[in-house]
């Protein structure tokens, strides 16, 4: 218990060791934060600095950043020209966008039934949709790709939808349905007797829980966007593959050309940098608000 | 008379609400899961044709001596990989998240910046530090050295003896950022009542966040635990980018998902197994389930009762 008297000394007489005590106190957080953002953001600073120099300063001043004497644009013409990047985004523009389409809302559909009504086999209903949260699709990977063999869906951009789909739904589901109870009863009641349908009465709800729609939405775009296993087995085609599996091919042609490499590294990376920048606070915001737990 | 009832007020809103969500989870997630667990028990015969060979599989799985010494080795790897995360990644993101939770200048610039590499794919974050950390740019290198550790640098992707925590530390690197934003939620949720009555009574920040703050969390560090578990067990892509199928130098770097991938597919001279593949798949099924099941009957039920 020395520790707690002393403290209570220090906070007695207010001297110069109290005032540098508080003082260490407060910096030292600052510290060890500022020196892990700085180790966080590092490495992507260095490739995107490099991306913008010739050959010679990428290896003679790596940490240096592009100036007119070291500028050089040849790897991203090299990425634009050799690569499909353009057909890789649309790709996995269109395969997360219509994923997350459905997956909000098919999933809000079956949250809604959930919460909504007290019907038999509620709970058992719930608790086979909530197996997926925890057991990885992936998993069943060789008799999903015989079945979308069977349904001469590979190397479509529509069978990918579809696995995303099933690997989203259920923790969608079961955090939608956790804020559609919150939902006052009242609401709905007053609507059924002015004799609206179920239907009707859906819609009305939807809007009511549109926090949790946008935390979700943007929690299940990431995984999507960046996995790499479905795209290489499901849907390997160069007309197929997404923006994750076309670099990482390219990167393993062109290990060699550096400013290619670094290139590509830098045009994956920045539109996915941009969306966390704009939306990065509200990403947060809905976690620590309770959104997700 | 009640059958006729039954039907009238049958709820067809309930099936329409529910079933475009059960058909496509059940057809492309649980229906493939069971039928994979199934062809783990069957074999490819000479014709062509499957035939049902019991736990034939599993044996040769854990006995063969093709198959026994890369599932045992990726097994260990694979715990290593996850001790890494627990030991490295879960107590940075604590000491992070209660860093944020005290307020203050700065926080949110920080907060957005640590959760930062979270976003970026594993195909990105396998090549940049690839090549941050090998030997022909040298820019690991030329940090040690103007910190007057360079004698230190070792190409350490490349070696045996380190590429597997190596591997782990850049996972690290890159996840660092969800146990950080779940512990930091669950901080800011404590009731600033609490923290007062304790400082008045004269505990420390050191007591206070170990004897009041640490316990209340204590929910939110059984579900990181199990995060890290599940993902851990079912990774794969990083060390594919970094090190491919093989996941070299001689299976240093073998885990759980680049066996099932590579014993599914084949490699180089050996054929693809479907069959074995779901084996190994089962395998890692047998492990995650059992991970969850921990979790949900011996974690959950004791953080209960020290709850009440």
């Amino acid at each position: 218990m020395t520790t707690v008297s002393r403290s209570i000394t220090y906070g007695k007489d207010f001297g110069l060791l109290y005032r540098v005590r508080l003082w260490v106190g407060r910096l030292i957080p600052h510290l060890i934060l500022a020196g892990y953002s700085l180790l966080a953001i590092f490495p992507v600073i260095l490739i995107l600095i490099n991306s913008f120099k010739t050959r010679k300063a990428i290896f003679g001043e790596p940490f240096a950043f592009p100036n007119p004497s070291n500028f050089d644009l040849i790897g991203y013409q090299t990425v634009l020209s050799r690569s499909n990047f353009t057909q890789n985004f649309l790709n996995s523009i269109i395969v997360t966008g219509v994923s997350l389409l459905f997956i909000l809302f098919f999933g809000s559909m079956a949250a809604f039934a959930l919460s909504e009504y007290n019907f038999r086999g509620n709970t058992l209903m719930a608790l086979y949709l909530s197996i997926g949260i925890m057991i990885p699709i992936r998993l069943g990977t060789v008799s999903l790709l015989r079945l979308m063999v069977k349904l001469g869906l590979v190397n479509t951009l529509t069978g990918l939808i579809l696995v995303y789909i099933a690997q989203g739904l259920p923790l969608t589901i079961f955090i939608l349905s956790q804020f559609m109870r919150q939902v006052p009863k009242e609401l709905k009641d007053a609507a059924r007797i002015d004799g609206a349908s179920e239907y009707r009465i859906y819609t009305m709800v939807l809007p009511l829980v549109r926090p949790a729609l946008g935390a979700i939405g943007i929690f299940t775009m990431i995984p999507i966007w960046n996995d790499l296993w479905f795209p290489l087995v499901i849907a390997p085609s160069a007309k197929t593959a997404t923006i994750t599996l076309g670099v990482q091919q390219f990167l393993g042609q062109f290990v060699s050309d550096w400013n290619a490499v670094l290139s590509s590294l830098s045009l994956a990376m920045v539109p996915i940098l941009i969306l966390y920048v704009i939306f990065s606070q509200q990403m947060i915001r809905s976690i620590t608000a309770g959104a997700l737990k | 008379m009640s059958a006729k009832l039954k039907s009238r007020t049958f709820p067809t809103h309930i099936v329409v609400f529910l079933a475009p969500a059960v058909i496509v989870y059940t057809l492309f997630m649980i229906y493939p899961l069971i039928d994979s667990l199934r062809l783990s028990f069957f074999a490819t015969g000479p014709d062509n044709k499957e035939y049902f060979v019991g736990l034939q599989n599993y044996i040769k799985l854990f006995t063969d001596s093709d198959y026994a010494p890369r599932f045992w080795g990726a097994l260990k790897n694979n715990i290593v990989f996850f001790l890494v995360h627990m030991l490295v990644q879960n107590p940075i993101g604590l000491l992070l998240a209660a860093l944020l939770a005290t307020g203050g200048w700065g926080r949110k610039f920080y907060r957005t910046v640590l959760f930062m590499p979270t976003v970026l794919s594993f195909v990105i974050i396998g090549f940049i530090w690839n090549l941050i950390l090998s030997p022909l740019w040298g820019v690991a290198e030329s940090i040690l050295k103007a910190v007057g550790l360079g004698a230190l640098f070792r190409p350490w992707l490349g070696l045996e003896s380190t590429a597997l925590v190596t591997i782990s530390l850049i996972s690290v690197w890159q996840f660092v950022g969800i146990p950080m934003v779940l512990f930091y939620a669950a901080l800011i949720g404590i009731p600033e009542e609490l923290i007062e009555a304790a400082r008045v009574d004269g505990a420390t920040g050191w007591q206070i966040f170990w004897r009041i703050k640490f316990p209340l969390i204590l929910p939110t560090v059984g579900i990181v635990g199990i995060l890290t578990f599940v993902g851990n067990f079912n990774a794969f892509d990083l060390i594919y980018t970094i090190k491919g199928a093989l996941a070299g130098p001689n299976f240093a770097t073998d885990i759980m998902g680049t066996l099932f991938y590579r014993t599914f597919f084949g490699q180089q001279l050996q054929l693809g197994n479907p069959t074995m593949g779901a084996t190994v798949a089962a395998m890692m099924f047998l492990i995650i389930l059992t991970g969850v099941l921990i979790y949900m009957f011996l974690w959950q039920r004791r953080v209960q009762t020290v709850e009440m």
